[in-house]
């Protein structure tokens, strides 16, 4: 095969990946809050088991009017949104499916590339909560941008747990060097990087940047139609990125039961729509964490216990 | 020696972090400029990518586009940010010209005077990460621990500049102290 058909095919399966798997996720949450807290919609929308519910909601997003506020930047108003996709389509790009090079770009530093990209969200956020003209939109980037500053030192250090323990950073190595008893060893990082993962994408409890009650929307007030819609795409991105990269540094990516040469893909992606199934339902569980009770679960609980890991991981992998 | 697609991208990209790091100067938007920021040391972590440095351009990507422009942005935004043009921006146009242009320029004879067409062939095995890990942790690891005693050193200067219930001096202490059972009062 050529490599321009081959570079094709990856770069082709990666965006069907981008576009099909966070739909998925969608319904999901649509389908598990609906049965966790008795909504009604998503239960009989279309009749059978609620399946029109998203298409529903996808109708509306492009119906609605595409509105820019006069006061307004619109040139990166009008930016953001999609600025706010572009890093998680890349990080896309470097997640091992399974075994035998089933991954779209096997880079040598992946972890840290995927640290390096997820860092840039919190610029889209800052561009549309300034751009907005809105005060309320302002307040919330402020405290997403204060959030996402924060959450990062936890989210990088539990990281550079598991890449010390494996010895590596390339997201293959890491999971071909994983071994079950690490979800013991290496479970205080990956509360962490799940917790601080969590923050990243801003996601129920840590919502405060958007806090609806308070801030009406927070950095996403001003948007309507299909730019809010990109940002909602980008949330479900979201959680289909830290879930797959818990799977991949935590969990053991492909490795499963039985066949992992075969069945490798199968056991990932199980993996990863369990753990995106754990965040839908912290999400209707937990209510939102205050301002500062977020700023002191992440300088005073998860920054002490992610050093204390690393310590924790380097001197066992010293003794071993 | 024609011209290789390398080339081509090395010089797109120059043009691309140059272009934008003009307009983060002459830009009279604030917030903008910031954002033309992130777009030169994007395209300079491009350079880096284009000459096979691959840990250096990820790294410029999380510190300086993921944590220094967005603190920098941030800060902006807390105090001042117009939406629009500000007219009232105190820019030394004629001293900022001649230092930039002429540590630009300073820079580029020392460096054309130094390599002259000798070519520097760029490894093509290996992301550097292993290299520069053995380097500086062997070769300068002394260097390396002294700056993290500046970084420590800054660190605890900022916390005591922005605790002024901490400072350093008893006198300072009692200053405050004085002032706010005034204001209890």
């Amino acid at each position: 095969m050529p490599v321009w058909a081959e570079l094709l095919i990856r770069v082709v399966a990666v965006l069907v990946a981008f576009l099909t798997l966070p739909l998925i996720i969608g319904q999901a949450e649509h389908k598990v809050m609906a049965h966790m807290q008795g909504r009604l919609g998503p239960m009989y929308a279309g009749a059978f088991h609620g399946w029109a519910q998203l298409v529903a909601d996808g109708i509306k997003f492009v119906q609605k009017e595409d509105v820019t506020p006069r006061e307004a930047d619109r040139a990166v108003f009008r930016l953001a949104p999609i600025v706010s996709l572009l890093p998680y389509l890349l990080v896309l790009l470097v997640i091992p499916l399974g075994p035998h090079g089933l991954v779209a770009q096997p880079l040598d530093i992946g972890l840290f590339f995927v640290l390096a990209v997820v860092g840039i969200g919190v610029v889209s956020v800052l561009m549309a909560a300034w751009s907005s003209a809105n005060k309320y939109a302002l307040l919330g980037g402020l405290r997403a941008a204060a959030q996402l500053l924060g959450y990062e030192l936890p989210f990088v250090l539990a990281a550079a747990s598991v890449a010390m323990a494996a010895g590596s950073l390339s997201l293959s190595e890491i999971v071909r060097a994983w071994q079950p008893w690490w979800l013991l060893w290496q479970l205080p990082a990956m509360l962490i990087f799940f917790t601080a993962g969590l923050a990243e994408i801003r996601r129920p409890p840590f919502d405060m940047p958007i806090a609806e009650s308070e801030l009406v929307f927070g950095y996403m007030t001003e948007y309507t139609g299909l730019r809010f819609a990109f940002f909602l795409l980008a949330e479900y991105v979201g959680i289909l990125v830290i879930a797959a990269l818990t799977t991949v540094l935590f969990l053991g990516g492909w490795r499963g039961p039985f066949d992992d040469a075969h069945l490798g893909w199968l056991w990932t992606l199980l993996k990863i729509f369990a753990v995106a199934f754990v965040i839908i339902w912290i999400r209707v569980s937990y209510p939102r964490l205050r301002e500062d009770q977020l700023q002191r679960l992440c300088w005073l609980v998860l920054v002490p216990l992610a050093l204390a890991q690393l310590l924790l991981t380097a001197a066992v992998k010293l003794a071993l | 020696m024609g011209i290789e697609p390398v080339d081509v991208l090395l010089a797109g990209l120059g043009a691309i972090a140059l272009g934008a790091g003009v307009l983060v100067v002459s830009t009279r938007h604030i917030v903008r400029a910031g954002l033309w920021l992130v777009v030169t040391l994007g395209a300079t972590a491009g350079l880096y990518l284009v000459l096979t440095a691959e840990l250096v351009a990820w790294v410029q990507v999380l510190l300086y586009v993921g944590a220094v422009v967005v603190l920098l942005l941030f800060a902006v935004m807390l105090t001042r940010a117009p939406i629009g043009a500000s007219d009232d921006l105190d820019r030394p146009r004629w001293a900022g010209l001649l230092i930039g242009g002429g540590a630009g320029l300073g820079l580029a004879a020392l460096l054309v005077d130094a390599y002259r067409w000798s070519r520097v062939e760029s490894p093509r095995t290996g992301t550097g990460a292993e290299q520069i890990g053995a380097e500086v942790f062997r070769t300068w690891v002394l260097p390396f621990e002294v700056l993290s005693v500046l970084l420590l050193a800054a660190l605890i200067g900022a916390i005591v500049i922005s605790r002024p219930d901490i400072g350093s001096r008893p006198d300072n202490r009692s200053e405050i102290g004085r002032q706010e059972s005034r204001r209890e009062s």
